[in-house]
C-alpha cells in the first residue's frame, strides 16, 4: 500500500481521461452493435486483420440499437444491426448509409413431439395472438401450446412479428420470454408443446422447424422469395465510409466472407438473392 | 427492552410443568441443529454440483485457450485473462482510495455534517445494486466520454462497487489498533500522519489486506455491473504482445473484455459453440474455485501477518 | 479543511521543519480528499440517474408517471395506430417485490434458526467451522446462482410441480440461496452482540435454553436481526442476472408460484442494449433504474429506522 501503488493509481487516473484520445490515433475501426451479427464480424475481422496486420477492426456486442446510438453519434465507424435503422424510432436514418451484408431467415420452431408439421400464416397468428391456445386446434395433439418469445427490443422478434404475424401485436402475459436465441432453442426442446422462433443458424435435431404456408423454411426457398420471414443484417456507417472502415466493409462483401463464412454461420450471402426488400 | 423488565421483574421464566418446559428446550435445540446442519449441508450439495459438473473443464487446455468458433473444446483464457486483469486494475485505483477514505473516517472525521454525509453515501453505495452502477457506467464512460466497451470503464464500474467495502475495512482495521500505539507516538513527539503511516496502518495492514482479498473474491464474479462497460466480446488478443498501446494487447485498456462470469452467463445463450452447456458448467466450477482460493488466502494472509506483527 | 485535529495542531507547532508540515498537510489532505471523492461519486451518480430518469416524464411526449408505476400495460413497441406504445411497469415492480419478498421468507426462518445454533448453542463449532463456511458462501457470483438454477432447478421445477419450470419459485429459491449466507452472519452477529449478561441471568432465574432464546434473546436482538433481513431484501431486489436466467421474463402480473414473470432489473438488462438512446422506450429503461434506484433508498431507511449502528459493527452494507 506503498508510494508506489499511489502514484500507480494516479497515473491510471490521468491516463483514463487522456488515453482514449491516444488509441484513437491510427488505422482504426470500431464495429459495435447486433449480438446476432457479432460472431460473423468478430470472424470477418480476424482474417481482415490477418491480411492487413497494420488495420485494426475492434468490434463489440451491445445490440442494434446500440450499435445505431453509436453509429449515429460517431461512437462507432460502423453500427451493426438486424432491422432497417428507418424501423427504430429517434435515429436519423438519413445520415447514416447501410450496407447489407448478408441475409438471415427465420423458421417457426417448436419442440419435436409436436406432431404439426406446417402451419398457415392465419394459424401463426392465432396461436401468438392467444386465440389459439392447444395444438389440437391446429390439427395436432391434445396439448397445450407455451409459446417462448423474444424480448420486445430483439431484432428476431421484430422481424418475426413483421414477416410473420403480418404485425400483429402478440397477446402478452401468455409467453416465456428468453434473452437469446440459444436459450430459447434449449427452452422448446425441453418444454412440451413449445413454439417459438429462431434463425436457421439455430435449427437443429433438438427442435422441429415448421413449414410457413406449406414452404419449408430453407435457403432455397428464401432465396427464391417463395419463404417470406427473412431479413437483412446492416452495416451502417455515417456517411459513406473512407479508409479502413471502406476497406474492411469491401471485405465484408467480397468473395472470402460472403463464400465461405456467411454460410458457415448459417446465413445467406446477400448475392443470392433473388428478391429484395 | 421487555427483555430486562421480565428479568427486573422476577417472574419466574420456568412456569407450569418442568417436563414440558424441558421437553419443549430439547426439541428446540434440535431444531436448530436440524437447521444448522440443513443449510451447511445445501451450500455444500451447491458447491459440489457446481464443481462435479465442471470437473471435466478443470485443466490447464480450458484455462489457458481461447473460445473456439462453431467447434467443440474451446476454453476460457482470454475471459480468465480479462478477469484477473480488470480486478488488478480496479484494486490500483480502490485501494488507494478507500484506504485513504478510511484513514479520514478513524483518524481525522468529527462528529460533523460531513462525515454523516460521507458515511450516507458509503452506505447508499453498499446497497446499490450492481446493475445501477452498471448502468451509470454507460451513461458516463460509453454514452458520454465514448470510451467505447472496455477494460477502463468495466474498472472503473468495479472501484465503485469496491469502494465502500474497502473503505469500511480500513476503518474497522485502523479502529482496532490499540489506542496505546497511537498515545505513544503521539507523546514522543511524532506528527499524527507520521503516526497514521508508519505506525497505525503498518498494524492494521493484516486487517485490511484480507479485507481488500476478500473483497476482491467478489468482484471477480461480478457481471451485471460489467455487461454494458467491459461489454460482452472478446477481440483476438497477442499474448505475446505486452504494450498496453497496442489494440491486439491483452492489456490494452480501451478493448472490450468479456469476464469469465459474464461469459458463464452469456455463452449458454449465444449456442453457437455445441458444448456451451459443459463450457458454462467448467467456467462456473472455476469461478467457484477462484472465490474459495481467494478466501482461503485472505484467511491464512491475515493470519499470518499478524503472527509477524506480534512476534515483533 | 476543518478537521484538524486538536493533537495534530500541538504536534504541528512543534515539528522541526517544513517537510513535516508539508507531509502531515498533504497526508491530511489526501484522507479527506477520499471522504470527500465518496460524497461525490455517489451525488454524481444519483444526479446523473435522476436526471436521465426523469427523461421519460418530460419532452414532448411526456409519460404520465401514475401510468408508468400503476400500469400493468408495457407495449412499448405498439405503433401509434394501436394506441401508441405503453409503459406501465407495475408488472415489473410486483414481479421484483414477489420474487425477493419470496426468498426473504424461505431464507429467513432457516438463516435465524440456523445462527442461533452458531451463537448460543455450539458457539465453539460456530466460531470455527460454521462463520468459516458462510464467509465462504457470500462471495459466489450470482451468475453462478443463476447457472445452477438453470440447470438444475427450472428441468426439476417442470418435472415435479408442472408448469414451464421458469417461474416465480425458481427466482424465489435461488435468491434464497443466494440470500442465506449473508442473513445467517448478520443474524449470527446480531446475537453474539448481546450482552451476556442477558444470558446468564436468564439462566440463573432457571430458565431453559429454549426459554432463553425466544423470550430474551431473540427480542433483544430482534431490531439487528431485521436489518440483516433487510439487507439480504435489499440484495435479492437489486439481483438481475440470476434471476433474469431463471424468471420466464414474460410480461405478467405475478399470479402463481409456478407461472413466469418479470422483475424491473430482468428487463432493463434484456431491453438496455437493443433500444435506442433517446428514445421514449430507452427514457423508459432509465425510468425502471432511478426506480430501482429509490426502492433501494427506501430500503436504507429502513435500515436506519430500525435501529442506530454503532459504526464498529453495524455498518455492514
Amino acid at each position: 500500500m506503498g508510494k508506489l501503488s499511489k502514484m500507480v493509481s494516479i497515473i491510471s487516473l490521468i491516463g483514463a481521461f487522456y488515453a482514449p484520445s491516444a488509441f484513437a490515433a491510427g488505422s482504426s475501426v470500431t464495429v459495435m452493435g447486433s449480438t446476432a451479427l457479432q460472431p460473423l464480424a468478430e470472424q470477418a475481422a480476424k482474417t481482415f486483420m490477418e491480411k492487413k496486420p497494420e488495420a485494426r477492426v475492434l468490434v463489440q456486442g451491445g445490440g442494434s440499437g446500440t450499435g445505431l446510438t453509436q453509429v449515429a453519434q460517431g461512437g462507432a465507424d460502423i453500427g451493426n444491426s438486424d432491422i432497417f435503422a428507418e424501423e427504430k424510432a429517434d435515429i436519423n436514418a438519413k445520415q447514416l448509409v447501410d450496407h447489407k451484408v448478408c441475409v438471415v431467415g427465420f423458421a417457426t420452431a417448436v419442440n419435436p413431439k409436436v406432431t404439426v408439421t406446417s402451419l398457415t400464416q392465419q394459424q401463426l397468428i392465432d396461436i401468438f395472438s392467444g386465440k389459439v391456445t392447444n395444438w389440437k386446434e391446429v390439427g395436432g395433439n391434445d396439448q397445450k401450446i407455451v409459446i417462448i418469445n423474444r424480448p420486445k427490443s430483439s431484432g428476431t422478434r421484430a422481424t418475426f412479428k413483421k414477416y410473420a404475424l403480418k404485425g400483429t401485436e402478440e397477446a402478452s402475459g401468455l409467453s416465456l420470454t428468453e434473452d437469446s436465441s440459444g436459450t430459447v432453442r434449449k427452452t422448446i426442446a425441453e418444454t412440451p408443446g413449445a413454439v417459438g422462433y429462431l434463425a436457421l443458424s439455430y435449427i437443429d435435431s433438438s427442435i422441429k422447424a415448421l413449414e410457413f404456408n406449406g414452404v419449408a423454411a430453407t435457403v432455397a426457398n428464401i432465396t427464391d422469395g417463395k419463404y417470406p420471414v427473412w431479413s437483412y443484417e446492416h452495416m451502417y456507417t455515417k456517411g459513406e465510409p473512407a479508409g479502413v472502415a471502406k476497406e474492411f466493409l469491401e471485405y465484408m462483401m467480397g468473395p472470402e466472407v460472403q463464400g465461405k463464412l456467411v454460410a458457415a454461420l448459417g446465413y445467406i450471402p446477400v448475392s443470392e438473392m433473388k428478391t429484395s426488400r | 427492552m421487555a427483555t430486562t423488565s421480565d428479568l427486573q421483574s422476577g417472574r419466574p421464566l420456568v412456569q407450569g410443568n418442568h417436563k414440558s418446559a424441558f421437553r419443549n428446550d430439547r426439541i428446540a435445540t434440535g431444531i436448530f441443529y436440524a437447521a444448522g446442519i440443513f443449510l451447511v449441508l445445501l451450500l455444500f450439495a451447491f458447491a459440489g454440483y457446481i464443481i462435479y459438473n465442471g470437473r471435466a473443464s478443470l485443466n490447464l487446455h480450458f484455462l489457458t485457450t481461447p473460445p473456439l468458433f462453431m467447434q467443440k473444446g474451446g476454453g476460457v483464457g482470454p475471459q480468465l485473462f480479462n478477469s484477473i486483469y480488470l480486478l488488478i486494475l480496479a484494486s490500483t485505483l480502490s485501494v488507494p482510495l478507500g484506504v485513504g477514505a478510511g484513514i479520514y473516517m478513524a483518524e481525522y472525521a468529527r462528529p460533523s455534517r460531513l462525515t454523516r454525509a460521507i458515511r450516507l453515501s458509503l452506505e447508499t453505495l453498499s446497497a446499490l445494486p450492481s446493475i445501477v452502477v452498471g448502468l451509470f457506467g454507460l451513461l458516463i464512460f460509453i454514452n458520454i466520454l465514448g470510451w467505447g466497451f472496455s477494460i477502463l470503464a468495466g474498472a472503473m464500474a468495479l472501484t465503485i462497487l469496491n469502494l465502500p467495502v474497502i473503505t469500511r475495512v480500513a476503518e474497522e482495521s485502523i479502529r482496532n489498533v490499540p489506542p496505546a500505539l497511537k498515545e505513544g507516538s503521539l507523546a514522543l513527539g511524532a506528527t499524527h500522519w507520521q503516526t497514521i503511516w508508519r505506525l497505525i496502518l503498518p498494524a492494521a495492514t493484516p486487517g485490511i489486506l484480507s479485507g481488500v482479498i476478500l473483497v476482491t473474491g467478489r468482484i471477480f464474479g461480478e457481471a451485471a455491473a460489467l455487461l454494458f462497460t467491459a461489454g460482452m466480446s472478446s477481440p483476438p488478443l497477442n499474448f505475446s504482445d505486452w504494450n498496453p498501446l497496442h489494440y491486439v494487447s491483452p492489456l490494452n485498456p480501451l478493448r472490450p473484455a468479456e469476464t469469465l462470469a459474464v461469459y458463464t452467463w452469456k455463452v449458454n445463450s449465444e449456442g453457437l459453440v455445441p458444448d456451451a452447456r459443459q463450457i458454462a458448467d467448467g467456467s462456473a466450477a472455476v469461478l467457484i474455485i477462484t472465490v474459495f482460493l481467494f478466501n482461503f488466502l485472505a484467511r491464512y494472509l491475515g493470519k499470518a501477518l499478524q503472527k509477524r506483527s506480534r512476534a515483533c | 479543511m476543518p478537521d484538524l485535529t486538536p493533537s495534530g495542531q500541538s504536534i504541528l507547532r512543534s515539528a522541526r521543519g517544513s517537510s513535516h508540515f508539508l507531509r502531515e498537510t498533504l497526508g491530511r489532505y489526501y484522507a479527506t480528499l477520499c471522504g470527500d471523492l465518496i460524497i461525490l461519486l455517489t451525488v454524481t451518480m444519483v444526479a446523473f440517474i435522476t436526471v436521465k430518469g426523469l427523461a421519460a416524464f418530460t419532452g414532448p411526449h411526456p409519460l404520465s408517471p401514475l401510468k408508468f408505476l400503476f400500469s400493468s400495460h408495457w407495449q412499448p413497441d405498439a405503433d401509434p395506430g394501436e394506441g401508441g406504445p405503453q409503459f406501465g411497469t407495475l408488472a415489473f415492480i410486483l414481479g421484483s417485490v414477489s420474487v425477493s419478498g419470496l426468498a426473504v421468507l424461505l431464507a429467513a426462518p432457516l438463516a435465524v434458526a440456523a445462527s442461533i445454533l452458531i451463537s448460543v448453542i455450539a458457539p465453539r463449532a460456530g466460531e470455527n467451522f460454521f462463520r468459516p463456511v458462510l464467509e465462504l458462501f457470500t462471495g459466489i457470483p450470482s451468475v453462478v446462482y443463476g447457472w445452477v438454477g438453470l440447470s438444475l432447478l427450472v428441468p426439476f421445477i417442470r418435472n415435479q410441480f408442472g408448469g414451464l419450470g421458469f417461474s416465480l419459485l425458481a427466482g424465489g429459491l435461488v435468491l434464497a440461496l443466494m440470500i442465506l449466507p449473508t442473513i445467517t452472519t448478520l443474524a449470527t452477529d446480531a446475537l453474539q452482540n448481546l450482552p451476556d449478561s442477558l444470558l446468564e441471568g436468564s439462566y440463573a432465574l432457571g430458565a431453559t435454553r429454549w426459554q432463553t432464546i425466544h423470550r430474551i434473546l431473540l427480542p433483544a436482538a430482534r431490531p439487528r436481526i431485521l436489518i440483516g433481513v433487510t439487507l439480504g431484501m435489499t440484495r435479492a431486489f437489486g439481483e438481475a442476472l440470476a434471476v433474469q436466467m431463471v424468471i420466464g421474463n414474460s410480461v405478467r402480473l405475478p399470479d402463481s408460484l409456478l407461472n413466469p414473470m418479470s422483475t424491473i432489473t430482468s428487463v432493463i438488462t434484456m431491453d438496455m442494449g437493443n433500444t435506442v438512446k433517446g428514445s421514449a422506450w430507452n427514457n423508459a429503461l432509465w425510468s425502471m433504474s432511478l426506480l430501482l434506484l429509490a426502492i433501494t433508498f427506501g430500503f436504507i431507511v429502513i435500515i436506519k429506522r430500525l435501529g442506530p449502528q454503532d459504526t464498529k459493527n453495524g455498518n455492514h452494507f
